[in-house]
This record gives C-alpha cells, sequence and structure tokens, in this order.
C-alpha cells in the first residue's frame, strides 16, 4: 500500500520538476542562471487560475482531449515499474496497452489539432503521426528484447527481472543497443532535440507545440503536465535498461530513483545543449537508425 | 573475455551503421577511425597469453587506423573543399537498412557454418561477414572517390576481423591487415595527387569515366 502511495506520489509531483531540471542544464551550458527549478509548477498553477478560449469553429473533441491524454498518460505510468519497486498494475501482455496508452494520448492530440481547422495545427499533427509511426518499431523491437531476455510480456517483470541481475554474454551487447535504442524513443516521443525543439515558436518548424497552439489556459496547463509525465515515464523505462542499480533498502531505492531521474534530466539536458535539431527531412533516418538498434539487439539474443 | 571481444564487435556494427547513414564525410572518416581503433585493440581482447608482438602490432594498427589514414583523408576532404555526399545512388536509410540486412544475413549464416566450438560463441564471423558486406554498399553506392576509399578500408576493416579467428594460428595475417592499411594510405594519396594534378571541378566518379580527350 505505501508502495502504491510513493509511486502515484512520484509520478504525480515528479514530471515538472523534470523539466526544471532539463531546463536548468541547458542555462548552465548556455552560461545563463536559468529559471528556478521549480519554475514549471509555478507555470502549471499560472495556467490553471486563466480563463480559457475557444475558437468557435471547435467541437468536444477540443475539449476533451487534453484530459483523455492525460488520463491515458496516468494509467500508462501505473504499469511501469519505477526502481526497483513493482508496477501497481502489472498483468501479462500490459507492454501492449502501454504502447497503445501513448497511441490513444496521441490520437487524441492530433484530433484536436485538425479540429481547430488551422492548417499549421495539421502541419504538426501529421508529423507527429509520421515520426510516431518510426519510432513505435524501434520501441516495440526494444520491449521484444527485453521479453526475450525475461522470458516474460508483462513490464514489471521484464524491466525489473533479469535486467538487476548479471547478464551473460551477448545479452549485455543486446541491452546496450536497446539503450540506446530507447533513449532516441525518449527524445523523439517527447519531442526534444534533436527531433524537435521544444523552445522554438516558429509555426512551419514545430511538431508537437504547434498542436497545442489553440489551447490555452487550465486545458493547456493538462497539456504540458501530460507531456511533463510522459516524459517522466519513458525516462522510467529507459532508466531500467541504463542503470538498473539497487540498494536493498526500500527508502535508498526510492532516493536513488529520484536522483537518476535526476541523472536522465540532465542527460537529455546535455543532449539539447551540444546537438543541432535535425532537419525535419533527417529525423526519419534517426528514426529507422533506432529501430534498427533494437532490431540488431533482437537478432543477438536470436543467436 | 569472449563478452569483451562481443561488445567491441556491437561497437563495430554499430559504426556500421553510422557509415551507411551518415552524408557528413567527415563523420564518415570519424566512424571508420574509430572502427579501426576498436579493431586495432581487439587482438588484445581476444587472446589470453599476449605476446610483443601482439602488442607492437595493436599500437601499429591504431596508429595507422585512428591516426594516420583519418589525417590523410581530412586533409584529402579540405583540399578538395567537400563535406557530404550530395546525391549516392542507394539513399542513406535504404543503404542503412540494406545493412541491416546484410547484418541479419551474416548472423543467420554464421549459425549455419560449421565453426569451431570456440568460434561459435563470439560474433567474430558475423561482425566480419557485416561489415564486409557495408564496406561493398558504401563502394558500389556512393559516387564520391573519397567515400568509395572509405567504403574501401569498411571491407577491410571486416576481413581484419576474420582475422581475429586465425590469430593463433597465423600471426603474420595481422601484420598483412596493417600492410594493406599502408596500401589504402598510398591510394588515398594517390588521389589527392591525381586531383591536384587534373584540377577537377569535383570527385565525382561518374564524370571521372566520361572525361576523355
Amino acid at each position: 500500500m505505501a508502495l502504491i502511495f510513493v509511486h502515484v506520489l512520484l509520478l504525480l509531483a515528479m514530471p515538472p520538476f523534470l523539466l526544471g531540471v532539463i531546463n536548468r542544464t541547458k542555462a548552465w551550458f548556455a552560461g545563463r542562471t536559468g529559471p528556478p527549478l521549480l519554475q514549471p509548477y509555478h507555470d502549471l498553477i499560472r495556467l490553471l487560475r486563466k480563463d480559457m478560449v475557444f475558437s468557435t469553429t471547435t467541437t468536444w473533441v477540443f475539449r476533451a482531449a487534453p484530459v483523455v491524454t492525460l488520463s491515458a498518460v496516468l494509467l500508462a505510468g501505473l504499469i511501469v515499474p519505477f526502481g526497483s519497486f513493482n508496477a501497481p498494475i502489472r498483468f501479462t501482455g500490459d507492454l501492449i496497452l502501454f504502447a497503445y496508452l501513448f497511441g490513444l494520448a496521441r490520437f487524441f492530440t492530433t484530433t484536436a489539432a485538425l479540429d481547430t481547422g488551422s492548417p499549421f495545427e495539421g502541419m504538426g499533427a501529421a508529423r507527429e503521426v509520421t515520426f510516431a509511426c518510426l519510432s513505435e518499431p524501434a520501441l516495440f523491437l526494444g520491449f521484444l528484447v527485453l521479453a526475450r531476455i525475461s522470458r516474460s510480456i508483462s513490464l514489471t517483470p521484464m524491466l525489473l527481472g533479469p535486467l538487476h541481475a548479471p547478464l551473460a554474454g551477448l545479452a549485455i551487447a543486446s541491452v546496450a543497443l536497446v539503450a540506446a535504442g530507447l533513449f532516441v524513443v525518449l527524445l523523439a516521443e517527447n519531442c526534444r532535440i534533436p527531433v524537435d525543439d521544444p523552445n522554438t515558436h516558429l509555426e512551419l518548424t514545430m511538431i508537437h507545440e504547434v498542436m497545442v497552439l489553440d489551447h490555452s489556459g487550465p486545458l493547456f496547463g493538462v497539456i504540458l503536465y501530460g507531456a511533463a509525465m510522459k516524459l517522466f515515464i519513458l525516462s522510467a523505462v529507459v532508466l531500467h535498461v541504463i542503470a538498473p542499480f539497487q540498494t536493498g533498502v526500500a527508502a535508498f531505492d526510492w532516493l536513488l530513483f529520484v536522483a537518476e531521474m535526476t541523472g536522465i534530466a540532465v542527460a537529455i539536458g546535455v543532449v539539447e545543449s551540444v546537438m543541432a535539431r535535425l532537419q525535419l527531412r533527417h529525423v526519419p533516418t534517426l528514426l529507422v537508425a533506432a529501430s534498427l538498434l533494437c532490431g540488431f539487439g533482437f537478432l543477438l539474443m536470436l543467436r | 573475455m569472449s563478452s569483451t571481444l562481443n561488445a567491441a564487435l556491437v561497437v563495430v556494427l554499430l559504426l556500421n551503421l553510422l557509415a551507411l547513414g551518415t552524408s557528413r564525410i567527415r563523420a564518415l572518416v570519424q566512424a571508420v577511425a574509430l572502427q579501426g581503433v576498436v579493431l586495432g585493440v581487439t587482438p588484445l581482447l581476444a587472446h589470453a597469453h599476449q605476446s610483443a608482438v601482439a602488442g607492437f602490432i595493436a599500437i601499429a594498427t591504431v596508429v595507422i587506423k585512428g591516426a594516420l589514414i583519418p589525417r590523410i583523408l581530412f586533409k584529402a576532404l579540405r583540399d578538395a573543399q567537400i563535406k557530404r555526399e550530395v546525391e549516392p545512388l542507394v539513399g542513406f536509410v535504404p543503404s542503412m537498412l540494406l545493412g541491416a540486412l546484410g547484418t541479419a544475413v551474416s548472423i543467420a549464416l554464421a549459425a549455419m557454418l560449421p565453426l569451431a566450438p570456440g568460434h561459435a560463441q563470439t560474433l567474430v564471423v558475423p561482425a566480419a561477414l557485416s561489415t564486409v558486406l557495408t564496406g561493398f554498399v558504401l563502394l558500389t553506392s556512393r559516387v564520391k572517390a573519397i567515400t568509395q576509399v572509405i567504403g574501401y578500408l569498411v571491407l577491410e576493416n571486416g576481413i581484419f576481423i576474420f582475422g581475429l579467428l586465425l590469430l593463433e594460428a597465423l600471426p603474420s595475417l595481422v601484420e598483412l591487415g596493417v600492410l594493406l592499411d599502408v596500401f589504402v594510405g598510398v591510394f588515398v594519396i594517390s588521389i589527392i595527387i591525381h586531383h591536384i594534378n587534373r584540377e577537377f571541378d569535383s570527385l565525382d566518379t561518374r564524370r571521372l569515366s566520361s572525361l576523355r580527350e
């Protein structure tokens, strides 16, 4: 019970903090002081206090989308084990639910973007689904490798089981490949550099931000919160593959998890600082490469 | 021992993928240089008992493949003032897919070959086959002379990996690999000289064939 409580508490409270860490890292690289670590929380509170404006062309889909998106992402967060602890919800085959909860969230975000009738948002929606098509194989091939190693198709045993034990021979190589592939998926799914620049405000080049231009006030806050939570959840998945450490004491394990999540946020901030955004037409190359990495990992496991 | 070797070979496979997917020739040169360095160190990882000769060969390989050849290639790039492979005969994503397909076929093929028990556990044969195939793809699908030279280097790296299998029985094969590298170096220099002498506007090999008096 306490475990579920901590899990849900972290899932609800920590995501904006990761954004704060990423922004601080980027500021440090640029030689600026940067916004306070807790700035994303203040932004969310400010948005929640605002009024909402709805375009007359929009329908209920536009209003429902942020809520559905947040619920889907929240549910996905309950399936993923954090640190070395079991997830609150786990059953055979939940990895497919996990992947398609994000699919559902994406469907509603893109539909709401199309619902506004704005050509820019349509462009953003088209890009979002195109890149999602390419990052999904990488995610599934990565999961396939983990499933093969752990002989299970439920996320909790897959991510917790054998990864935390010493791996033999080729499995290490496979897991290293999957780690690289999943990190690219993490960057792509959350629209970070090199796939998309979350700070850009030029409609012609944006992907995720352009889809939510018409949302305002609390609904926009819900969207930002959902996006931060998605980043948090995918980071937690990647963390199992990159750094499956544990101390054995529950309290220390939670602290370790928080520290590792902060570490991965710093890593994302470093990637964003040292890399330029890829041209849109080069993004598929990157995503195909991520799929191939995970595919390689799978091939090695088949031997 | 074999897991370190496998890790090194996985790095080599990844660099193959990078070499196929990048359009920047500088990145390509760096990838192949890194591959050479990894391969130079690999003989030391693959076998428990070391000799002074093996150490010398490793150092020579690292110096030649990791420093000398990249320098020559970078100089050639500067002189020719090219940065990118602009229009390959096969695009970058398709050539990456071809490379991945080649790796899959190599792994399947290596599983079918009757290898010695000690070799079946490692990735040596699949990595060698896959690297050779990558070299072929680079050689045949790129039109810049310099990229083709790099394809040749990748091909040679693949042969070097094959040599790892025979290291104990035939240590001189590794030296032969290094000698082959030197040959590539000469080859590269000859291209630079050729380029300077003829003062071509481009390194496109398709034009080379049509330039006649």
